[in-house]
């Protein structure tokens, strides 16, 4: 297992080192002269050799590659353009609010999606199983920016109940601690801020958690289907064996392998998605900091922002690895 | 001396049966959708009743009426005309996008299975990372080093969906390169591009179509949500990512204007997800279950 686990560390490690290349040679070949950027159109041309050299934009580039990572080694990302803060210290204040919504809205998928696929995957090709498969395929194919103005329009408008944007009533927050709205106002014991957190949180989580919860309602049935129709399930209720135990013991733990790569999968998706979601519904996440950072071309934050992202998706998916080996004997004991 | 031909023949490959795949209401319900939408991209100027950049300030945020079916915008341009010609950029992205994904994760993927050792090795760790990144962040990051606009936040769509092909037709390849009928053509001379390209990829690109099918929903969806980013087509281009993102901003006194483009999206990308379950589930049964 400790062979294992460090194999898998290596590979992240390798993995995060390839994406720092693409960032970085994304962000210096293609182009566009970071110079001009910064100084603007009317710089002279000796204003602009000198913050070249100043920023080693007149190294060779595999020269300024290896600067770039001994940086990024130390935390050092170089200064936010429009902030001018620490850009990584821009891009972890943000990213409270996009975990927040991300593990809500996962939370959510996998509360109703998982029992959704159960009932479907114990009735196939019932009434209940078509209209559920339906109803998923709806939500698969939904544009999340779409249905989150939808939904605006609908609770927040039309009907009032929800508020239509923003983390937070204005003037309204509790005591920052983690960042994540509900968590600091839970410590903050106030249930009114508890309250308020979670109607606001709730549309944006509805909206992300639409994609993924049709996803995997959909993977859970297929892989039901699937384990139903294999010998020691067959063996198991020619035994005898009342059919709750049958599907809970015998089915449903073999089908939850694949579903846990989805939900795992899914994080990326969340994540995406998050981009839209904050921008629909005017948070300050990380998803939002990133597009701003690209419309005003802040590269220090969009490079910290896109390489603490890759981090956080190759560390969950490590995750998930792990956790196979919960769930399945055979692969903890290989 | 009598010359010999020999002739070395592929398996008779899955014929696509196109009736069968239709055999399901849903099958041919995504296929009418698409094909609707494929005929209003080439007769959006037939059917449109308005130029969609024609600016009325006297009908400006107009509700839906006899004369603007699906209501006017803030500048009075008429919702029904500009969704309509927006059916051309979204079915453009999947043409261009996608098929620049396709060929070029096929070639990669071709390639990669076929050669295998170092050229293996290197092609997929790249694809490993790609990968690495959620989807629509790597756009960002390409349209963000390429600039904003309809074509490079093409070009970035393509590149992100590049990988998924790759990894797929290698699979493909690995598999069909060992089978017997192209050991025995390379036994008999054929040079490695006859190879790759008369038995090995015709063998292997029934997944990929599936593939492509499917992937053009999502191209459809990445590409409009780009838009409506700011970072896609940019306006007064009649794109449903660009529209809807008008349309946010007068969500709550003019619903029309994000509503009836975002009804578009989800009926272009509920077709090719019809057509593509129903294609998939042809070619590969034990899914349907």
């Amino acid at each position: 297992m400790t062979r294992y686990l460090v194999g898998r560390i290596g590979q992240l490690v390798l993995v995060l080192f390839g994406v720092s290349v693409i960032v970085f040679f994304t962000m210096h070949v293609l182009p566009g002269d970071v110079a001009t950027l910064l100084l603007g159109e009317r710089a002279t041309l000796a204003q602009l050799a000198s913050l070249r050299h100043q920023l080693g934009l007149d190294q060779p580039i595999f020269i300024q590659y290896f600067y770039f990572l001994l940086q990024v080694l130390q935390g050092d990302f170089g200064m936010s353009l429009r902030s001018n803060h620490a850009a990584l210290a821009d891009v972890l204040v943000a990213f409270p609010v996009t975990l927040q919504l991300a593990l809500a809205a996962l939370a959510l998928a996998v509360v109703i999606g998982v029992p959704v696929g159960i009932i479907a995957g114990t009735r196939p090709s019932g009434l209940l199983d078509n209209l559920l498969m339906t109803a998923t395929l709806f939500g698969v194919s939904m544009p999340i920016f779409w249905l989150g103005l939808m939904l605006l329009l609908l609770f927040g408008g039309l009907l009032g109940w929800l508020p239509i944007g923003g983390l937070m009533p204005t003037g309204l927050d509790a005591p920052r601690v983690t960042g994540m709205t509900v968590i600091d106002s839970l410590i903050s014991g106030r249930p009114h801020l508890i309250w308020e957190s979670l109607r606001y949180l709730t549309l944006p989580a509805v909206t992300l958690a639409t994609i993924p919860l049709a996803m995997i309602a959909r993977i859970t049935r297929s892989e039901m289907l699937a384990m139903g129709s294999l010998d020691h399930v067959r063996t198991a209720r020619a035994k005898g064996m009342p059919e709750r135990r049958v599907i809970l013991r015998h089915i449903l733990r073999n089908a939850l392998i694949p579903v846990v790569t989805v939900i795992g999968l899914q994080l990326g998706l969340l994540l995406s998605g998050a981009v839209l979601t904050e921008t629909i519904f005017s948070l300050p996440g990380l998803g939002r900091l990133m597009v701003d950072s690209i419309l005003s071309r802040d590269y220090p934050v969009v490079q910290a922002g896109a390489l603490f992202i890759a981090f956080v998706f190759v560390l969950v998916n490590l995750v998930v690895d792990l956790t196979y080996g919960l769930l399945d004997p055979r692969i903890r004991r290989s | 001396m009598t010359t010999e031909t020999v002739q070395v023949l592929s398996p008779t490959r899955k014929p696509l049966g196109v009736r069968r795949v239709l055999r399901r209401i849903s099958a041919r319900v995504g296929l009418l959708i698409t094909v609707v939408f494929l005929l209003l991209t080439v007769l959006a100027p037939l059917v449109a009743p308005y130029d969609p950049y024609d600016q009325d300030l006297s009908s400006a945020l107009s509700p839906p009426s006899w004369i603007h079916w699906l209501g006017a915008d803030q500048y009075g341009r008429d919702m029904l005309s500009r969704v309509l010609y927006g059916t051309r950029t979204a079915l453009l992205a999947v043409v261009v996008a996608d098929g620049l994904a396709l060929v070029a994760g096929c070639t990669l993927g071709l390639l990669a299975g076929f050669f295998g050792g170092w050229v293996e090795a290197v092609i997929m760790r790249i694809v490993d990372m790609v990968l690495a990144f959620p989807y629509l962040l790597l756009a960002l990051i390409i349209v963000a080093a390429l600039g904003p606009g309809l074509t490079n936040s093409m070009i970035a769509i393509g590149i992100v969906y590049t990988p998924q092909y790759a990894r797929l037709l290698r699979g493909q390849v690995l598999a069909v390169r060992q089978a017997d009928y192209v050991r025995a053509s390379r036994a008999l001379g054929a040079s490695r591009l006859r190879l790759m390209l008369r038995h090995v990829l015709p063998n292997s690109v029934t997944p990929i179509l599936v593939m492509a099918t499917l992937q053009a929903g999502s191209v459809v969806v990445e590409t409009a949500g780009l838009s409506f980013l700011g970072l896609g087509a940019q306006p007064p281009s009649p794109d449903w990512g660009a529209l809807l993102a008008d349309g946010q901003s007068y969500f709550l006194t003019a619903w029309w204007i994000a509503t009836f483009p975002g009804l578009a999206i989800f009926l272009v990308v509920l077709g090719f997800n019809l057509l593509g379950d129903a294609l998939r589930d042809h070619f590969d049964p034990r899914r349907t279950a």
